[in-house]
């Protein structure tokens, strides 16, 4: 497993020391939040009954963006057939990508939301579940999205298509994330049981989004 | 007979009988038949330069070696190693192809550190691999600010960082000076002395010693005419 612990710290020093991807991510998603309210108006009940909405959606956008480049950098410059012929499986440099993707950009924008939270007159008690939430969920955003960035690898234009193709498969996460959330918030119960069915979003991607994303990788490179 | 011929990883046993066997290769980029029945034979201790015209398939072979084209007939394997782990020909293979495989933003001493952690090399290997391609002095400079021959020179670095027994090169040469070709040289010469394997496609003479050339020619007649103008 060591080829994987270096794979997974050479992408996380690229993706800090080159910061442009993480700079943009979070700056969209500020933009975005921020965005909301001055369509809608200063209705602050409204904005704390959407807040857990435009949080989520907003997030799944931003960590959109950065997903085209999670093979293509390495394609680019012949790290990736480079990669295929090492040792280490391919499915497993594929996850260590998508788990570099997750620390760098899904972490990152969970840190993030509470703060956006505010401005859209979150509830206070509402926080914490946000968090947990935002944390169990994100990983799915990575892992499913290292698919679909392994698909549009060779395309041009392939970000559209990588929204195309991925956003569909955020909906369960979606519709889970929030759930919990209202649950959370209405103290009716079935929180526990959202936030589980997140989990298992998450686990199920995390060990079918590498196989995935390394079948459609060496489709690419032959 | 397995089509994958395999041997214990990293530290190769270095063995004067090994050989890599390709045999009634054939392989099919789309419709096109780019390498049809192809036998050869590249025997440790000698490398085997690859020659012939634009089209000849000598990119394809090596990449079909290397494991990154399919096979559609025929097949690949290492002769004279170790049969005990089931690797695939591309785990025992370093390849060097148009592309250098290094990150511009690593300095040059963390794209050389990488590679050899990712590959299963050690430290004393990074050193002696920086230092071969004299690129000791540049270690902290990010890769990004190198020139075109000094990225080449960190390209090949890799394939002294960990240890394989078969180096795959696509025109290694490119962009090299002849000092900088004199090294690359005399590390395939010592990788041939300890009993390597060398696969090299090139259309200039790279210095490797000794050496046995091998004209891949075109498949297709009609691709042989030159280029066609497209319509």
């Amino acid at each position: 497993m060591t080829g994987f612990g270096v794979l997974l710290a050479r992408d996380l020093k690229l993706a800090f020391r080159e910061g442009g991807a993480l700079g943009t991510a979070l700056g969209f998603y500020l933009v975005v939040v921020a965005m909301l309210p001055l369509s809608l108006g200063p209705d602050l009940n409204l904005l704390a009954r959407i807040a857990a909405g435009i949080l989520w959606v907003a997030l799944l956008l931003s960590a959109l963006l950065s997903l085209p480049r999670l093979f293509e950098a390495d394609h680019e410059d012949g790290v990736l057939e480079l990669l295929a012929m090492a040792p280490l499986p391919l499915e497993a440099a594929s996850g260590a990508k998508a788990l570099a993707h997750w620390l760098s950009t899904g972490v990152p924008l969970t840190l993030l939301a509470p703060l956006l939270g505010l401005m859209l007159n979150l509830e206070l008690s509402a926080y914490p579940v946000l968090v947990a939430t935002m944390l169990a969920g994100t990983p799915a955003i990575s892992f499913i999205g290292a698919i679909g960035a392994a698909l549009t690898l060779r395309s041009r234009r392939g970000g559209l298509l990588i929204a195309l193709l991925v956003l569909p498969l955020y909906i369960p996460t979606l519709i889970f994330g929030i759930s919990a959330m209202e649950a959370a918030a209405l103290g009716t119960g079935g929180a526990g049981p959202s936030f589980l069915i997140l989990c298992a979003i998450s686990l199920a991607s995390l060990v079918l989004g590498p196989v995935a994303a390394a079948a459609a990788l060496r489709l690419q490179l032959g | 007979m397995a089509g994958k011929q395999a041997s214990r990883t990293g530290h190769f046993p270095r063995q004067q009988s090994m050989a890599l066997v390709v045999e009634n290769l054939t392989v099919r980029r789309g419709e096109r038949t780019i390498l049809a029945g192809l036998s050869l034979r590249a025997d440790a201790g000698a490398a085997l330069l690859l020659t012939g015209p634009n089209g000849a398939g000598k990119t394809t072979l090596i990449r079909a070696v290397a494991g990154l084209l399919p096979v559609a007939e025929g097949r690949i394997r290492l002769e004279g190693t170790d049969q005990d782990a089931d690797l695939e020909v591309s785990e025992r293979c370093h390849y060097v192809g148009h592309l250098n495989g290094i990150k511009p933003a690593l300095t040059v001493s963390e794209n050389a550190l990488f590679w050899a952690n990712y590959l299963g090399g050690t430290m004393d290997d990074v050193t002696a691999a920086l230092d071969q391609f004299r690129l000791l002095e540049l270690g902290p400079i990010r890769a990004g600010y190198l020139s075109a021959g000094q990225k080449r020179r960190l390209g090949l670095s890799r394939l002294l960082v960990a240890r394989r027994p078969v180096w795959l090169m696509d025109e290694p040469a490119v962009s090299l000076d002849k000092a900088s070709q004199g090294l690359l040289a005399e590390a395939a010469n010592k990788h041939l002395a300890n009993g390597g394997i060398v696969v090299a496609a090139t259309h200039q003479p790279l210095g490797f010693a000794p050496a046995i050339e091998h004209a891949l020619q075109r498949v297709d007649g009609a691709a042989s005419r030159p280029a066609a103008a497209a319509p």
